[in-house]
């Protein structure tokens, strides 16, 4: 089932951190497996901030030399951002597995990227200015708390609660999904696509990386894939409206816009509040609610619409 | 508009000469009416006699029981403050009530309902009054997707803009729709009335059964067998004294909307209205 969430605050910021926590509590029945933010902070500066895990959360759990491969692990990050002429400014430890390092670079990113995901267990969450991509296992309150989200400021965030249904319960196969390997780009999904082999095949030909077998990914690297041709993001929200099938409503941030796409036949929830100063979103409106102390007037975007707002 | 012109020989068939027959299509149901729809176990209550409470804090379960024991001791008007877009609320009750809910309501609200009047301030979610069987439910704002699935009978009204699938596999009584539908509305609708003033999503009626959908703005395309039919006199009566039951108007008058009708005869069934086959089950 899945429920997926976002906001936007226009020319303003706010404790972002703390309002997606509480829009995906409420919305803890769609999916109880994982949850995650991709929450884009008021502070972008010309370091790069990394989000990146060196092993799942299930291997620290069964592994018996796991504990030392996570330390070789981030080590090897360490040395090969160092190799790439990366000027690493600092760096926090979310969890054993979880880091989150800003540093500085003008290098060609995509190797540097592919460089690091080299390593073996070790996945980048995201890379960005503004963006900040966490997730992990349990429920909206379990991971803002593990990694302290519950104070992070910033103009507008997307999140996911998922309910695991064609692929696994892990954070590899938890939203959102950064979109490989653009700086800011990221992809909150709820439904199911029928032609995602087809363009699975067809992107990866054309040298895009996937890391699960979930659909959702599809559409993070779907639209890499069309702004790297030319798109802006609504023109290629618009595109794979027609170039999906299945039934999704999806959410895409960048650093500095939100969008929303629906399918042509609307079989995916999406409830919208809109106001001057704010843009609130979410698979049912109880989520929405749960960060508004008062009456609002909430609507249904119809089938095949795409809206996009900015910050 | 999109061209209404799909060939058809339903006309020529016989179909569309539904009669306005059986309480729950010709009859605005009243609290204080004769018409008695009560079940044999149905509790007795005096709508003079009111109470309200706040659904805030509590859980569905409690809510929906809240409202039962409050019927239970008599009282025929309820008014629940604060419910807050939570699920499944106002469902089953199989009794007369005046009901109020003064905010909004999440999915499956006021489903399996036969008999009271429900008023609701906000928004509703998805498949509001699902399979409703009669009485009245009437939301001031916007509703969500499958809004009156499989309806049997009564007055089902939104105010203002509704998702899309509205009136999937209804069976009977009337929605009434005061903005735009979104679409498939009237999907495989096997009876009753679609009343929209609003524009229409595309597949309008698509593979329906039989039934009337009436639209008074644009309609973007229409679905599978779904054609356009000419509004009777009895109809254009029956339209202007339905809508003016909730204080609203055609926007350019009853005999300006556009009929939507089956194009085949698809159905194999009888003509029972849903509260005939009620006494006959």
């Amino acid at each position: 089932m899945c429920g997926i969430a976002g906001l936007i605050h226009r020319g303003s910021s706010a404790n972002i951190g703390g309002q997606m926590t509480s829009m995906l509590q409420a919305l803890k029945h769609r999916g109880p497996d994982s949850t995650g933010f991709a929450l884009y902070g008021d502070e972008a500066t010309s370091d790069l901030v990394m989000r990146f895990k060196v092993a799942e959360q299930e291997d620290l759990a069964t592994g018996f030399d796991i504990h030392a491969t996570v330390i070789e692990r981030r080590a090897t990050v360490d040395e090969r951002l160092k190799e790439m002429g990366a000027k690493v400014g600092s760096q926090e430890q979310a969890t054993e597995y979880a880091y989150r390092y800003s540093f500085a670079f003008d290098g060609d990113l995509k190797r540097l990227i592919d460089f690091i995901e080299d390593i073996e267990g070790v996945e980048i969450l995201s890379i960005g200015h503004a963006l900040e991509l966490i997730k992990d296992l349990g429920d909206a309150t379990v991971v803002s708390n593990q990694y302290s989200l519950g104070g992070f400021d910033g103009t507008h965030a997307i999140g996911h609660t998922r309910m695991a249904t064609e692929s696994d319960v892990d954070i590899r196969s938890a939203h959102p999904y950064w979109a490989y390997p653009f700086n800011d780009v990221s992809v909150v999904h709820n439904g199911q696509l029928t032609n995602y082999w087809t363009n699975r095949r067809d992107l990866e030909r054309r040298g895009h990386r996937f890391m699960s077998d979930c659909d959702s990914e599809l559409i993070a690297v779907y639209i890499a894939h069309r702004i790297d041709e030319g798109d802006d993001l609504e023109a290629a929200m618009r595109r794979s409206v027609d170039e999906l099938d299945g039934v999704f409503t999806y959410l895409v941030a960048t650093g500095d816009s939100l969008g929303m796409a629906k399918d042509v036949m609307a079989a995916k929830p999406m409830v919208l509040y809109e106001s001057d100063d704010l843009i609130a979103m979410a698979s049912e409106e109880v989520a929405i609610r749960s960060i508004f102390p008062h009456e609002i007037d909430t609507f249904d975007p119809y089938e095949g619409e795409v809206r996009v707002w900015q910050s | 508009m999109a061209e209404l012109n799909q060939e058809h020989e339903s006309h020529k068939l016989g179909m569309h000469t539904e009669q306005l027959s059986g309480r729950t299509q010709q009859v605005f149901f009243s609290p204080s009416a004769e018409e008695n729809f009560t079940y044999p176990d149905g509790i007795e209550v005096d709508f003079g006699k009111s109470a309200e409470f706040d659904a805030g804090p509590m859980e569905i379960s409690d809510i929906n029981l809240k409202i039962r024991e409050l019927m239970k001791s008599g009282h025929g008007t309820i008014t629940i403050k604060n419910p807050g877009a939570k699920h499944s609320l106002g469902v089953g009750i199989l009794n007369r009530l005046n009901l109020n809910f003064e905010g909004s309501l999440g999915y499956f609200g006021c489903g399996l309902v036969d008999g009271p009047n429900i008023r609701i301030s906000g928004r509703v979610g998805w498949s509001c009054a699902e399979n409703m069987m009669a009485g009245t439910v009437v939301i001031e704002k916007n509703a969500g997707s499958t809004f009156g699935a499989a309806m049997r009978g009564g007055d089902l009204v939104c105010k203002g803009d509704v998702g899309s699938r509205t009136g999937i596999d209804q069976k009977g009584g009337t929605i009434i729709i005061g903005g735009r539908a979104g679409a498939f509305t009237g999907f495989m609708m096997q009876r009753g009335r679609i009343i929209i003033l609003g524009d229409a999503g595309k597949n309008l009626g698509d593979s329906m059964y039989d039934g009337t959908i009436f639209v008074g703005g644009k309609i973007e395309d229409l679905g599978v067998d779904a054609v356009e039919g000419e509004i009777t006199d009895g109809e254009a009566s029956w339209l202007e004294a339905k809508l003016a039951l909730y204080g609203m108007k055609a926007p350019n008058g009853v005999k300006n909307l556009t009929k939507i009708v089956a194009g085949k005869q698809l159905w194999n069934y009888d003509n029972l209205e849903p509260a005939e086959k009620k006494l006959v089950l």
